[in-house]
């Protein structure tokens, strides 16, 4: 089965082209992990890439720019770090070891960003029936960035009525939810702003695991939610 | 319009260069340094590097394109594809200092393409050789939202100020041309 809710086209060009930020880059391309379709869209947004490439006017360059190159070549090879996966195109410097069977449930690039599967994760509570982990990105874990954090919605939990100052980016990875705008199951990936005030439903039957990538806390909107929103920091 | 009937000669050309190397052919490298370093300089400049910082990128991608040649498959992408894809990491790496979250293609928790046609590097040239013809025959306005889309790293709003468009404008110009070039490209499906 493959996912029938995917990233807006320019999600996927920004990716493509490398303008993406690097958390929205994790989601997305976490989303392509589990949706062959997405995958060969961004091929086709390389190969773009590279006709454009080869379109560009030429720039001149430094003389002795080949003989720096062959200086280094010539040097012993210094350890490189890991910068995830090759995506297909055999690019990548390294990829990171990453445990993995066939019944692996966190795809990459997201697992080796987590540094363990699903069983392995340490949830801390949120509220009743919510709990989170955060997922270390970005240029020093984090910081100013957007939040970037793994939520568990226990099974036929709602979430508290909220909505959003920034966007929000979802992404199921188990089980599914509901809210006004549809039905949610692994691979689909979800974008919402200001404009959407939702009440997310887990499915009855399994629990629900999703990414989330915020740029700015969740208000919650619900009679609820606006008691506990100053105590929960979501 | 320019079109270059040489288009896959050229792309034919680069690949044999490129597939030289990973046999550590330097004569092929110094051909593909030579073709590249220019188009990446700009290119990098576009993207916002300054000559000395786009440099030292070119250094970066050369020393890869020459130590992963290997794992360049004529099959998966053009010399220029696999050559682009090189310097957008690095690019993010070296000025953003970020990484760059990929797919790993042996990822058991993958899920898998459909059958690959058998035929994928016939389709790949052909498809390589439609596009660079379809990119020339954009509308004007499209082709220029479309490179400031790919090599300036803004977002689209700041592209609608810039060309003092509205937003939505922008938005819909992109579409248009992603259309037209998927038209020429054909679903994969």
């Amino acid at each position: 089965m493959t996912p029938t809710h995917h990233p807006a086209e320019d999600f996927l060009v920004a990716y493509a082209a490398g303008t993406l930020p690097e958390a929205s880059s994790l989601i997305v391309a976490t989303h392509m992990a589990l949706c062959p379709d997405c995958r060969a869209e961004v091929r086709r947004l390389e190969a773009l890439g590279g006709a454009l490439l080869a379109d560009m006017p030429e720039a001149p360059v430094a003389d002795d720019l080949l003989a720096s190159i062959f200086a280094q070549l010539e040097s012993p090879q210094p350890k490189v770090g890991p910068i995830g996966g090759d995506g297909g195109l055999g690019v990548a410097v390294a990829r990171r070891p990453a445990k993995a069977s066939a019944r692996t449930v966190i795809p990459e690039p997201l697992r080796g960003y987590l540094g363990c599967d699903l069983d392995g994760v340490r949830w801390s509570k949120v509220i009743r029936g919510v709990d989170e982990v955060s997922v270390p990105c970005g240029p020093a874990g984090g910081g100013a960035g957007p939040k970037v954090r793994l939520m568990r919605i226990r099974a036929g939990t709602a979430m508290p009525r909220h909505t959003h100052g920034g966007s929000e980016l979802t992404l199921v990875l188990s089980g599914g939810f509901s809210d006004e705008t549809g039905h949610f199951l692994r691979g689909d990936f979800v974008a919402t702003d200001g404009s959407v005030d939702h009440q997310p439903v887990a499915d009855d039957d399994a629990d629900c695991i999703c990414l989330a990538v915020t740029d700015a806390p969740l208000r919650l909107t619900g009679p609820l939610g606006r008691l506990i929103n100053p105590f929960v920091s979501f | 319009m320019d079109r270059k009937p040489t288009d896959q000669v050229e792309v034919d050309r680069l690949n044999a260069l490129l597939l030289r190397v990973a046999r550590q052919d330097r004569q092929a490298f110094v051909a593909l340094f030579h073709h590249f370093a220019p188009r990446l300089k700009s290119f990098l400049q576009k993207m916002g590097a300054d000559a000395g910082a786009a440099e030292e990128i070119i250094q970066d991608v050369m020393v890869s394109v020459w130590r992963r040649a290997e794992s360049f498959d004529p099959t998966l992408a053009t010399a220029s594809t696999w050559i682009f894809a090189i310097a957008r990491n690095r690019r993010i790496d070296r000025l953003r200092q970020e990484r760059r979250p990929e797919v790993d293609p042996d990822d058991p928790a993958l899920v898998p393409d459909p059958e690959d046609p058998a035929d994928r590097a016939l389709l790949l040239e052909e498809e390589s050789e439609r596009l660079h013809r379809a990119i020339r025959l954009l509308p004007p306005e499209q082709a220029d939202l479309l490179r400031m889309a790919y090599f300036e790293d803004k977002a689209h709003s700041a592209i609608a100020t810039e060309r003092n468009l509205p937003l939505g404008t922008v938005k819909s110009r992109l579409r248009l041309a992603l259309a037209r070039l998927r038209k020429v490209l054909g679903e994969e499906q």
